[in-house]
């Protein structure tokens, strides 16, 4: 991807928790904004920001955590005030009341600015969640090493 | 920055971004820049606050130029400038 600054960030996404992912997209989209080269590498339970609204896993304990990770990005639920789906329908509507862009609006935002999104390997393997699991705009499944090369080249890295 | 100098600056593009809060204003500012050519003025106007310092940040960031900003009430209205 072309920068006019040639600055770069890489953003590891490991929660999958409401909040973090809005932090999250919010930066990958502010960092587009300015100029800079950005990747997001989801792993473990970010991975869910990634993931189609499919069930996942081939095992039994494969299929357990399928159900009790199932839906996609807009089923995460904040950190706080979890109660079963409650904190995360208050906030929502908290924020479109105030405008704020919905997280599936800031993924889709955040693909239109270029920005580079990675799954783990790994986690997806542990997870038993496939390619086809993931949405379309997935650029690549990688490992730890291709993430640091890119995290070595940036101005900053964070870890979500 | 006063009416007739807001005059003064024509703008070959106008935005309004009113009612969107962090991170849209700032993104939707850089995609509407790269549309402009160089030395093309960009008009917006917005409510959230955070555009005050964000918008600079950007224009520091980026090389472009923030060539005037102004409050009116809840109305921000700032001109950027394409350098580069």
């Amino acid at each position: 991807m072309e920068t006019e600054t040639g600055r770069k960030a890489t953003l590891i996404v490991l929660s999958g928790d409401f909040e973090k992912l809005f932090a999250a997209f919010t930066i990958a989209t502010g960092s587009a904004a300015m100029g800079m080269e950005v990747m997001m590498f989801f792993t473990f339970w970010g991975i869910r920001a990634i993931k189609k609204d499919v069930r996942t896993g081939k095992s039994l304990f494969g299929r357990m955590v399928g159900v009790l990770e199932g839906g996609d990005i807009n089923k995460a639920n904040p950190s706080k005030y979890g109660f079963l789906g409650m904190g995360r329908w208050m906030f929502k509507k908290m924020m479109k009341n105030k405008n704020v862009a919905q997280l599936e609006d800031l993924r889709k935002l955040a693909i239109e600015l270029g920005v580079g999104m990675y799954a783990c390997q790994t986690s997806m393997e542990v997870m038993e969640i496939s390619r086809t699991d993931l949405i379309d705009e997935v650029n690549d499944t990688v490992g730890v090493g291709y993430m640091l090369e890119h995290a070595q080249q940036s101005d900053f890295t964070l870890f979500i | 920055m006063a009416e007739e100098a807001r005059q003064e600056i024509k703008a070959d593009q106008k935005i309004n971004l009113e009612g969107l809060l962090c991170p849209i204003p700032v993104v939707r500012v850089s995609q509407a820049v790269k549309n402009l050519a160089v030395g093309g003025i960009l008009e917006a106007t917005a409510t959230d606050p955070g555009v005050l310092a964000d918008i600079p940040a950007w224009a520091r960031s980026t090389g472009n130029e923030v060539i005037a900003m102004n409050r009116d009430g809840k109305i921000i209205t700032f001109f950027v400038k394409r350098l580069k």
